[in-house]
This record gives structure tokens, C-alpha cells and sequence, in this order.
């Protein structure tokens, strides 16, 4: 294969990485602005989004689109209200201190990863692609689906972005990333924007996992993995900075498929990883993000 | 490193362990069958519960207690009963290591056996040396024949990957095509596929164009498609992992209906794994080995039919109480084979305590034929006492309407080669 269109195959291949990535970082950036939360169950709030799709999806009659349109709809609330259920019962009564918030999050890790290996079992499993476009260019064929992906994480993080900007939601999650207790003196309600956030946040997870999973398939320890690239995106963006999360996601996202096509995937992972070091040297807000 | 106590005076907290344990097993004894007065042969099995080894480590579990159970029915091991001790090691070698130690000073087992993942052997074999217990791997992996572990450990109930590599490739060579692309995963089992299937296929006057070299954590793989050279014939692809079905998927949509290389791949990349599986289409026509072919072949022996009902699985290889769960067919029958080899060795060295384990292990290293039946349901095979390693056929099947078809079946002289080591010359 020439270089043109070996090049377009790494940045279409960095692209849909980008864009899960920037869905699944956005969540857990969210979460740590507005509640100063360290969520190391981000991944697992993924995966668990991931087996109830294919849940959801197996029990849907009819074509595959259905199905995936169901666990579109359903599986991100669920999530979601689960996650808001674990703030209230578990993280509000550790008074949000941040190393208790760290183990506690680590134990809901292993809870929901072993739940899904007794429930869900130790396989890995498929759910149907809502359509199977295939697109055939001259070099070598793609993917229809993934490139819907992309569209769908950018509609997602644009929708994101309005409640953030334009809604009365995201001005008091914002009022309460300011100053939680001016916030609280003015009437909001802390405790439950806390809960919404923190649902909202893994609500985010659920939706990239019900995006990629026709992609890739369901396993119990699918949630590792993008849990590591989160964190390595949220650093170099900036912990709480959505724009910031969104250019790391493209640079992280672009330069893995590049680089691991061109050299090694292994390389790839070594920049990153260097790359966050060198933020946390030089510049520990993040590229984006405001100095604490 | 830990150490475990063995002084004859014991701590006040091990007086009170037994205690409880005592009154435990006491209990425990109330309800137990007469004939249990001998003291039950104790095996441990280091199993692969969680982690990525999971879909076969349920599977072995269920072949180690099916064969259990038919040799407990039959009157045990040497007139004593039988019992294995499951340990969970993560498919993680450093806790396969701690696994090792566990098995054989807590729970005081008289041999340990079942490992699969090779990095777990690899991690764990070492400490087995050291506590002097015999280690009975059920991995594939050359590391035991290869001279690279030590006398205690043996890999009595699966041929390992040179050996079926080795008879494999004058089929691929002779019927798929010489100029061969392959896929491995970027760890010792893949590199044992590169090395010795690049060297077996070269001496079928074929050529492997381009090793690709894939991360174990990888979960997309369209990537790598761009390096497959276009002159490729054979796609050869040994995959582990649960990002199996995603290889196949996008592989599927790179080519298309378009011309593409003939596809040869291990079973390893399907295993737990329903060949019918939507995305698998691309599969269609293309090429696997197996050890133990997963759908009933129509020349199948005499013991396949008891093999299949004691462990629960069906003529298409999935388990009789569930259609969806596909078991690991080509591997877990080493299971069931390296306990029937440890009742074979036991008897025959009269092991009595673990005293007797050196003996045990020499007892072991005599054996060479191991016949057919329903002791070796995948098929007869020759123990190499000197390289630790047993030898046995190989098959070669289709995918025909989203089904394995057996097409081919290799002899064990096929797969023999030169030995690298004499275990039996080390010191214990």
C-alpha cells in the first residue's frame, strides 16, 4: 500500500479512536471539575454499559438496528442512575475526601467487573452493528459504522457542551465547580447536582460503550484499557476543562493511529504516556486547564 | 520472598487455625462416604478463574471434575480417593507464583497441575522447582521441551506448539499456498508460532512475507491490515484474547467480497467462540487447526461419545445445558488426559506422601505410550520422558456452513523433532 492511502487509513483508524476516547474522557473530566472526584470506576461504568447493551440488544426483536437503538435509549439512564445511586449511598458519606473517593471507586471497580464475570460470564460477546455499510475505496474497504461513530461522539459532546453552556442544569454545575458553598448559600442543592454529575459522567461512558461495542465486542475487562487512555487525555486536557479534553482526545487519538501504523503501537503508548509526564513537569493544570 | 512456618512448636495462631479447620473438617467428615478413610490423593490445580484466561478456565474445571469424578467412581488413584483443590491465579503470573506456593504449602497438595497461559508457567514454574513439586503444565507452549524450565515440571496431556506447528505446515504448504503473512500476539506463545512456523515452512520450500506482531491488549486491528503485503497467499492467524471476533470482523470488512489470501488460522483464535457467531461470515471456507475437533467428526473413536456426555458437551461443542456456551474443546482435554497421566505414574511409582515425589516425577519421566481411549479421548499420544513433553496427531478442519468439517488428520511422527534437552540428567 502507497503512502496516501496508508496515511488515510491511520487518521480514519485515529479518528474513531478520538472520538470514543474524547466521549469516554469527557465523562470522567466532567466529574472531577465539578466534584474535585478521582473516579477510577470510569472504565467499569463503561464495560457495565457495554454488557447491558448487549443485554438490551439481545432481547429486542427484529433487525439489529432496533436493538442497538433500545440500548441507545435505555443503557446510558441506567448508568447513569446507578452511578447517582452509588454517590448517594457511597461517596457523599466519605464526605467526598479524596483518598477515601479513590479506594472506594477502585472497590466498585472490582465489584462490577466480578458482577459481570459471575452474571455476564468470562467470554467475549458481539452485539450486530445497527447497519452494515461498507465503504470500498479504492485501496481498501471500511467500515460504514465507524464512521457514524465519529459523527455520534461529535453530536453527543455538541449536546454536551449546550447543557454545559445553555441550560439551567449546567449553569448550577458550574456555580458549584466555582465555589460549592457560595453555591449552596444561594439555594442549589449540592448534594443532588453531586449525584447528577456523577451520573452524568458515567451516563457519558455508557453512550461510547453502546457506540463502540458493535465495533469490538463485550468482555468483562473491556473497561481497563480506555480507563488508562481517560486519564492520560484528562491530564494532558487539563482535569475539568471540557476543550481541553477534546484537543488531548484528537492529539492522543491522531497520534496513536499514526504512530502505531507507521512504526510500533507500543510507541505510540510510550509517547503518550511520556507526554503526560512531561505535562505533569511542566505544566500540572494541563494544557487547558486552570491553575488550582 | 515468604516463607512458610514449619517449626514444630506452633504459634498459638496456627493451634487456633486448626482448631477451627478441625472442627471444620470434623463436621465436614460426618457426611462423608465410608470409603474416604484412606487419605484422599490431594491435587491442587492452578486454574485460570478471572482474568484473560477465564472462558477456559471455566472449561478446565468442568473437564478436571468430570474425569474426577469417573476416576473416583472407579475406585481412585493406587485405592485412595481423590480430591483437587482449585486455586484462582488471575491468569497473572506473579500470583500464578504465589498460587504455586499456596497449593503446596497451605492446602498441602500432592502435585499441582492445569496451568494454560503460558506467561503463567513461565512465572510459576520456577517456584515449583524450588518447593520440589511436581508441575504437570497443560500450556501448548515449547518452554517445557525447550529445555528452558526445570526436572519438575512436565507437560504430560498436550503437544506442544513447534510440534503442531511442525505438522501442520507441509498441508498449508501443499494446499493453501507458499507465500505466507502471519498474525501473532507479541508475546512468547506468538513468537514460538513466528520462529517455528517461519522454519517449517521454508523447509516446505514456502516463505512468510511478513510477521505482524500484535499487543495482547489490542482491541482494533484494521491497522495492521495496511501491512499485508499484496503478494500474500496464506493469512496465518493465531490470535488470544477476547479481541478474537473483532480480528475477523474488520478483517472482513478491509477485503470485502473482493480477492483475498487464503485463510489459515488456530483454534486458539475461536475458542469459547461459536463459529456461527454474526461478523464470522468471513470466516466461510477458510482453514483452523485443531487438537480435538470441536463438532463430532463422523470417524470419531470409541470414547469420544463417553468423553462428550462426562463433561457435558454436545456434538457441536457446546455445553449440553446451554447451546450459546461453546467450550475451549481443543485444549481442555489436557485436563482430563494429565490426570489419567497422573494416575498412571502414581500407581506405578506407589507414591505414598510427598516424601515420594522425586520418585513420582522418575515414575513419570518411564512413561512413553499412551494409547487411545477414554483416557486420551484426543488421541493416542508418545511421552518424551527426556524433554517432559507428550506428542500426539493434529487435525486440520474447514468452516462449511458456519461448522468445523475435519478435513485432514497429521500422524504423531509428523510432529516429532530433534530433542533440546535431557531433564532426565538434572539434578531434582
Amino acid at each position: 500500500m502507497s503512502f496516501g492511502p496508508f496515511l488515510l487509513l491511520a487518521l480514519m483508524e485515529g479518528l474513531v479512536s478520538a472520538a470514543v476516547l474524547a466521549l469516554m474522557a469527557s465523562g470522567l473530566s466532567l466529574v472531577f471539575g465539578v466534584m474535585r472526584v478521582v473516579n477510577v470506576a470510569h472504565g467499569a461504568f463503561f464495560m457495565t454499559g457495554a454488557v447491558l447493551a448487549w443485554f438490551v440488544a439481545g432481547h429486542v426483536p427484529g433487525p439489529p438496528v432496533w436493538g442497538w437503538l433500545a440500548a441507545l435509549v435505555v443503557v446510558p439512564p441506567m448508568v447513569g442512575l446507578m452511578a447517582a445511586a452509588v454517590d448517594t449511598l457511597v461517596l457523599k458519606r466519605l464526605e467526598y475526601e479524596p483518598e477515601a473517593v479513590i479506594v472506594a471507586t477502585i472497590g466498585l471497580l472490582y465489584i462490577l467487573e466480578q458482577a459481570a464475570l459471575i452474571g455476564f460470564g468470562p467470554d467475549a460477546r458481539p452485539v450486530a452493528a445497527p447497519f452494515s455499510l461498507r465503504l470500498q475505496l479504492p485501496w481498501f474497504g471500511y467500515s460504514g459504522y465507524k464512521l457514524f461513530v465519529v459523527a455520534a461522539a461529535g453530536l453527543v459532546l455538541l449536546a454536551l457542551w449546550l447543557v454545559m453552556t445553555r441550560t439551567r442544569f449546567g449553569l448550577v454545575m458550574r456555580a458549584t465547580q466555582v465555589d460549592r458553598t457560595t453555591a449552596r448559600a444561594f439555594g442549589i442543592n449540592v448534594d443532588r447536582v453531586y449525584a447528577g454529575t456523577f451520573g452524568l459522567g458515567a451516563a457519558l461512558a455508557a453512550v461510547a460503550a453502546v457506540l463502540v461495542v458493535p465495533t469490538t465486542q463485550v468482555h468483562y475487562l473491556m473497561g481497563g484499557d480506555p480507563l488508562l487512555l481517560s486519564f492520560i487525555t484528562v491530564i494532558i486536557g487539563g482535569l475539568g476543562s471540557l476543550r481541553g479534553t477534546l484537543v488531548a482526545a484528537l492529539i492522543i487519538g491522531l497520534s496513536d493511529g499514526v504512530i502505531s501504523m507507521f512504526w510500533a503501537p507500543t510507541l505510540s503508548k510510550i509517547i503518550a504516556t511520556l507526554l503526560v509526564a512531561l505535562v505533569l513537569v511542566f505544566r500540572p493544570q494541563g494544557l487547558f486547564g486552570a491553575k488550582a | 520472598m515468604k516463607t512458610t512456618l514449619t517449626s514444630f512448636a506452633p504459634s498459638r495462631r496456627a493451634v487456633l487455625t486448626g482448631m477451627g479447620a478441625g472442627l471444620i473438617a470434623g463436621s465436614a467428615g460426618l457426611v462423608r462416604p465410608v470409603w474416604a478413610q484412606a487419605a484422599p490423593l490431594k491435587l491442587g490445580f492452578q486454574l485460570h478463574a478471572t482474568g484473560i484466561g477465564a472462558s477456559y478456565g471455566r472449561w478446565y474445571q468442568r473437564t478436571a471434575d468430570a474425569a474426577l469424578k469417573k476416576i473416583n467412581e472407579a475406585g481412585g488413584i493406587g485405592g485412595r480417593p481423590v480430591e483437587i483443590v482449585y486455586e484462582d491465579d488471575g491468569t497473572d503470573p506473579a500470583r500464578g507464583a504465589e498460587v504455586v506456593d499456596k497449593l503446596n504449602s497451605q492446602h498441602g497438595c500432592d502435585l499441582i497441575f492445569g496451568t494454560l497461559f503460558s506467561h503463567v508457567v513461565m512465572g510459576s514454574a520456577p517456584r515449583a522447582g524450588e518447593l520440589k513439586v511436581p508441575y504437570l503444565v497443560c500450556s501448548e507452549g515449547y518452554h517445557v521441551a525447550s529445555g528452558a524450565l526445570n526436572r519438575w515440571t512436565l507437560q504430560p496431556g498436550i503437544t506442544d506448539v513447534r510440534s503442531q506447528i511442525s505438522s501442520m505446515a507441509p498441508w498449508v504448504a501443499g494446499n493453501l499456498g507458499k507465500k505466507v503473512t502471519m498474525f501473532f500476539p507479541d508475546y512468547a506463545f506468538g513468537y514460538d508460532h513466528r520462529d517455528f512456523f517461519t522454519k517449517a515452512i521454508e523447509a516446505q520450500g514456502g516463505q512468510v512475507v511478513a510477521q505482524i506482531a500484535i499487543p495482547p491488549t489490542e482491541t482494533s486491528y484494521t491497522r495492521y491490515f495496511a501491512q499485508i503485503p499484496a503478494e500474500t497467499e496464506v493469512l496465518y492467524h493465531v490470535m488470544v484474547g477476547p479481541g478474537v471476533l473483532t480480528f475477523v470482523k474488520e478483517l472482513g470488512e478491509f477485503y470485502g467480497s473482493g480477492a483475498k489470501p487464503q485463510l489459515f488460522g488456530f483454534i486458539d483464535s475461536l475458542e469459547a467462540v461459536d463459529t456461527a457467531t454474526p461478523g464470522l461470515e468471513f470466516l466461510e471456507g477458510s482453514h483452523f487447526w485443531e487438537a480435538h475437533p470441536r463438532v463430532k467428526p463422523a470417524d470419531a473413536g470409541a470414547a469420544e461419545g463417553d468423553y462428550r456426555a462426562a463433561v457435558g458437551v454436545d456434538d457441536n461443542g457446546a455445553s449440553v445445558a446451554d447451546a450459546k456456551d461453546v467450550a475451549t474443546y481443543s485444549h481442555m482435554f489436557s485436563a482430563w488426559e494429565t490426570l489419567y497421566f497422573i494416575k498412571q505414574a502414581v500407581e506405578a511409582s506407589g507414591y505414598a506422601g510427598v516424601a515420594d515425589r522425586q520418585k513420582l516425577v522418575e515414575a513419570m519421566e518411564a512413561i512413553s505410550d499412551l494409547p487411545y481411549g477414554i483416557e486420551r479421548p484426543q488421541g493416542a499420544k508418545v511421552f518424551n520422558g527426556k524433554t517432559h513433553q507428550a506428542f500426539g496427531s493434529q487435525n486440520i478442519s474447514k468452516i462449511e456452513g458456519g461448522k468445523l468439517v475435519k478435513v485432514h488428520t497429521t500422524t504423531i511422527d509428523e510432529g516429532k523433532y530433534d530433542d533440546a534437552v535431557d531433564y532426565t540428567t538434572m539434578s531434582f
